[in-house]
């Protein structure tokens, strides 16, 4: 049989469903976005590793000029050495009807007997390589879809300076190539970036490898120490124009993919508890004003001679039943969201599978704090209700004592009418309840402030760097440095307004433990096509003396201006140098390194030598423009800004900047439950005096204004507390959005504070609107009479 | 009620022999709301024995202290001075936890506006306290007494204002209390719904044989107690013994 109490407890919850339902969506919101981050940064962890580990992805990989196969053995032989695979690489370039410029592209060799030692390669579609045909060709899924190529279709590339033709046999993923950025930029671009697999002896042909190879990969045993076998590789390989070998973790396609996920988790872990801490503060504030209203029934149990123990627990299961309810809804939402935000990055991350799995670490947690939060709430409460005797407790509550309020009689009579006097008069005679009402409603704007800010941030991020930092038309790489007097010959091209030459290389960046594997860019004295920024955004001067390092990179090295530096160069004559850390430069996209491009040919005893130019030019010659630069041999890339910038935008729209459009929505849907449950609250306190008021002749809409008139208020209180709020709140969230790709600053956008304080306003409206349907209902006799 | 007054595990210990036949005695009983110029003093130093199994009338204006009387004899509220005894035990003293277990087994209460759980059917409202008592009568049993057998599942909102006290009487007097204490229970109800809840009143009392105490306002009820208590001030003023109640019927009102 159940007990009257629970009897009571289950009708009770029935007749506040409405307001038990907001609390426990606005605590399941907080649990939901726990649980389904959580779940799907820990399904992209467990899918990459599988998917690495199912398709043998090395964890070395030792580029070089090039050596005979006879080589392997000797690296085979390096202690931690598991297994190791030779390959040819080259770059080429594929021209399709319809790109301005052809895309780039690497063409990988495949043994001809089954699938290689590493690296195997995921058929998606058609069929592998028939062995005994030159001119066949896996591509990299992305580019085809890009494209519209399909199994069978033939297309054009240039290698080693010679074209060819070729039939797509089938289209692959490759988890070395999850990302697939054009060489020289950071943003993955799928329709500009190709890969393609060959059969070995085609591509050895096509580049003079015969019985050679110029890259090797090799698989560690367990346990192995990586940095010990990457010195034995590149001793091994010095002889052979060894390009310096790296572990797989400085590998471009899983450091972006491990960047992504890596930002993923920095997002889970700041911005749901921020989440969960606002549902939890709001369940603690509802509750304790729950039990104040229950006073009565608490005092009468009390009479009939329950304990308080008994009553406690029963009002404790009371909010247990909302605040477990809110998080095992949020558990099983956040499941279900988390599974199908991971199909989506599944997709974006071209995983051909995906494991998933929520840390139980998760539940508990979500489950824990809305517990906690509740109990809270509803011990202080409790507390005080228990300390009061029966008889106090079941008397109609004295009548609140306002004459704290009373001062400001004098001066309001003659301004204001009687209803706006009692919203002050309640205003003033509880401050206590009011600011908690007040920091309520301002922590619900405050992280749709945040939430708004951050989404702006991005934007912003973007357009600042296409019109502070890269300012440039078009990028230009060439195959190989080649004399600045190319400058000259580009600055001729009818067109063309400008141009400024660049040289960069790639370089380990060392200071003592800490090291980073990018790059240096030389840049002229005072560049104006692509510059540095200060952090008050004005263009920095590239000295001669010194490296300019990215703020990330800076923090990344732990390095100050005035410190030293050790840059490994990684091509040419491969210097090692050491230099003065001249400045910290606003990042805004990845960890960029400057030197002048002077001093940089200097110490690479290289003088005179650019990589690549930046152009400006007259948009309406492009199209003659990039007819000659694709005529110029030397040419091994043309990056049109507006292409790079799309990509930058797909990036952050796709990646892990995407959730934060979910996580706006969720604020916003979090910041509309506290508003509309301060409203119900408020009602539901006041109705006895709103339905005397309207007894004693006052019209609906004069007792709905003592209410609304103090709703009001409150939310006007609580709009600037709430802009406060949520600058802070931003630092926060958008520290959790910047990764090592790119940076989401903390901004001040007066449009994040006006769209969120509309946002308040409009929950304030609707709230309002539906709270005083009820007011108009109130039934006088029932409400003035039964004392419950 | 020939149940023992002292309870396993309880702390109410009887000082002197249960024959002596008082139900209350005070003793310059005091009670003072708040402090200082604003204070009230509810109770000014009350005197009073009551005998057992008598039906009390408590009578006077409003503020006169007999609801505070009757809420520190039913062990809701604390006096300020003096003391009270239930059957020789001294309420004053007593810790919150032997107060409860006093109102849980000890006292049945009333009150003028009913105070039922709106979320609970009229059994339920009984169940509530035979949930907790020692040796209840059927719920069932309690609202046949008060003539509710028909109306066992209605919510008090389905009931009108007497049977709503009458469900508030049945919940009373479901746990077999020694002690009934009502505070304005005919308050809000009209002449005959409030003579019925009268006659279940004294029912209860002569056939249960429990102490009733009756808080009101109307002076007629006097007619049907053993014993009315008339209040001024915080003070008794007059005691008055009736030789021979009125029957609840009776009643002028």
């Amino acid at each position: 049989m159940v007990s009257p109490l629970d009897a009571k407890l289950g009708r009770d919850l029935w007749r506040m469903k409405g307001q038990a339902l907001a609390i426990a969506v606005v605590v399941g919101l907080g649990v939901l976005m726990l649980v389904m981050m959580d779940g799907l940064v820990n399904s992209l962890t467990e899918t990459r590793d599988a998917y690495y580990a199912r398709y043998r992805l090395a964890q070395v990989f030792a580029p070089l000029k090039r050596a005979p196969d006879r080589v392997l053995d000797d690296l085979r032989a390096i202690p931690g050495v598991a297994a190791v695979e030779g390959r040819v690489t080259g770059g080429a370039l594929i021209d399709l009807p319809g790109l301005a410029v052809p895309a780039r592209a690497e063409a990988i060799s495949l043994p001809p007997h089954g699938p290689p030692r590493l690296n195997a390669v995921h058929l998606a579609r058609g069929r592998l390589l028939d062995p005994t045909r030159a001119d066949e060709i896996l591509l990299l899924n992305g580019f085809a879809k890009a494209h519209g190529l399909e199994p069978g279709d033939r297309i054009a590339a240039t290698m080693n300076g010679a074209r060819r033709d070729f039939r797509i046999a089938g289209l692959v993923e490759a988890p070395e190539f999850l990302f697939s950025a054009p060489p020289g930029e950071l943003m993955p671009d799928d329709s500009r970036f190709a890969v393609i697999w060959m059969n070995h002896s085609a591509l050895a042909a096509a580049y003079d490898m015969d019985g050679a190879f110029n890259e090797a990969l090799l698989s560690l045993t367990r346990g192995a120490e990586t940095q010990a076998v990457l010195a034995a590789a590149d001793r091994i390989l010095e002889p052979y124009g060894g390009l310096g070998a790296y572990g797989l973790k400085d590998q471009i396609s899983n450091r972006f993919i491990t960047e992504e996920i890596a930002g993923l988790v920095v997002t889970s872990h700041v911005v749901p508890p921020v989440f969960l801490a606002v549902a939890a503060f709001l369940l603690n504030i509802v509750v304790s004003r729950m039990i104040r209203a229950e006073r009565e029934q608490i005092g009468l149990l009390k009479a009939f001679g329950y304990t308080s123990f008994e009553v406690g627990l029963h009002y404790f299961k009371f909010i247990m039943a909302i605040a477990v309810g809110g998080a095992m809804l949020g558990c099983l939402f956040g499941v279900i969201g988390g599974r199908s935000l991971a199909t989506v990055y599944q997709i974006y991350y071209k995983f051909p599978f995906l494991v998933f799995r929520v840390d139980p670490a998760a539940f508990v947690t979500g489950v824990a704090a809305s517990v906690l939060a509740a109990a809270a709430g509803g011990i202080l409460v409790l507390r005080g209700v228990f300390t009061l005797t029966p008889a106090v407790a079941m008397r109609a509550a004295a009548p609140a004592d306002y004459s704290r309020a009373a001062a400001m009689g004098g001066i309001l009579r003659t301004l204001l009418d009687q209803p706006s006097r009692m919203v002050l008069r309640r205003i003033a005679r509880e401050p206590l309840r009011t600011l908690l009402a007040v920091i309520g409603i301002a922590a619900g704007m405050a992280i749709s402030v945040a939430m708004v800010n951050v989404t702006a941030a991005f934007d912003i991020t973007v357009e600042r760097n296409f019109t502070l930092v890269d300012r440039s038309d078009v990028t230009l790489a060439f195959i190989e440095p080649l004399p600045d007097r190319v400058i000259h010959d580009l600055r001729r091209i009818a067109g063309v307004i400008e141009v400024e030459p660049f040289r960069s290389v790639p370089a380990v960046l060392r200071n003592g433990p800490q090291s980073y594997r990018g790059g240096i860019s030389g840049l002229v004295a005072e560049p104006r096509l692509n510059r540095a920024v200060g952090a008050d955004l004005a263009p920095l001067p590239i000295r001669e003396d010194g490296v300019l390092l990215g703020s990330a990179l800076a923090e990344l090295l732990g390095v100050a201006p005035g410190d030293r530096l050790e840059i490994e160069v990684r091509e040419g004559r491969r210097p090692v140098i050491e230099v003065t850390v001249a400045g910290v430069a606003e990042t805004l996209i990845g960890s960029p390194a400057y030197m002048r491009i002077e001093a940089l040919n200097r110490a690479l005893k290289e003088p005179g030598r650019v990589s690549g130019a930046w152009l400006r030019i007259d948009a309406a010659q492009s199209g003659e423009i990039f007819r000659k630069l694709r005529g110029m041999p030397a040419v091994a890339g043309v990056t049109v800004a507006t292409e790079a910038r799309a990509a930058l935008e797909k990036v952050m729209d796709s990646g892990a900047g995407a959730v934060r459009y979910l996580m706006t929505a969720i604020a916003a849907v979090i910041t509309f439950g506290i508003v509309y449950n301060s409203a119900r609250i408020a009602f539901a306190e006041r109705a006895r005096d709103l339905a005397s008021l309207r007894a004693i002749g006052f019209t609906r809409a004069e007792a709905a204004f003592v209410l609304l008139g103090e709703l009001a208020v409150i939310i006007l209180l609580a709009l600037p507390i709430g802009a406060v709020l949520g600058y802070f709140m931003g630092e926060a969230v958008s520290a959790g959005f910047s990764t090592d790709l790119y940076r989401v600053p903390a901004l001040f956008v007066p449009e994040g504070y006006g769209a969120a304080a509309a946002a308040v306003l409009l929950a304030g409206m609707v709230s309002g609107w539906l709270v005083k349907r009820d007011v108009d209902r109130l039934d006088l006799v029932a409400t003035l009479k039964a004392r419950e | 009620m020939g149940r023992p007054p002292v309870r396993q595990g309880g702390t109410l210990r009887l000082v002197t022999p249960a024959s002596d036949g008082a139900a209350f005695a005070t003793q310059g009983l005091t009670k003072t709301y708040g402090a200082g110029p604003a204070a009230v003093h509810a109770l000014r130093g009350v005197d009073l024995d009551v005998p057992r199994g008598e039906m009390v009338v408590l009578l006077g204006p409003s503020g006169s202290g007999k609801s505070t009387l009757l809420n520190i004899l039913g062990g809701l509220d604390r006096a300020t001075a003096g003391s009270a005894r239930f059957r020789g035990a001294e309420l004053t003293t007593m810790s919150d936890a032997a107060l409860t277990r006093y109102r849980r087994h000890h006292v049945g209460f009333v009150f003028q506006f009913y105070n039922l759980m709106p979320s609970l059917t009229a059994r339920e409202n009984v169940e509530l306290v035979t949930e907790i008592a020692d040796d209840p009568l059927d719920p069932a049993e309690a609202l046949a007494l008060v003539g509710l057998e028909s109306r066992l599942d209605h919510f008090p909102a389905q009931l009108s204002g007497g049977e709503q006290q009458r469900v508030a009487i049945a919940r009373a007097v479901a746990k077999r209390p020694e002690v009934l204490f009502c505070d304005e229970p005919t308050g809000a109800l009209d002449s005959t719904t409030g003579r019925a809840v009268l006659r279940v009143l004294q029912d209860v009392n002569r056939e249960t044989g429990a102490t009733v105490m009756i808080v009101t306002h109307a002076a007629a009820t006097a007619a049907m107690a053993h014993r009315v208590i008339h209040f001024a001030d915080g003070r008794i003023r007059e005691v008055a013994v009736n030789a021979a109640p009125a029957p609840a019927e009776t009643i002028e009102w």
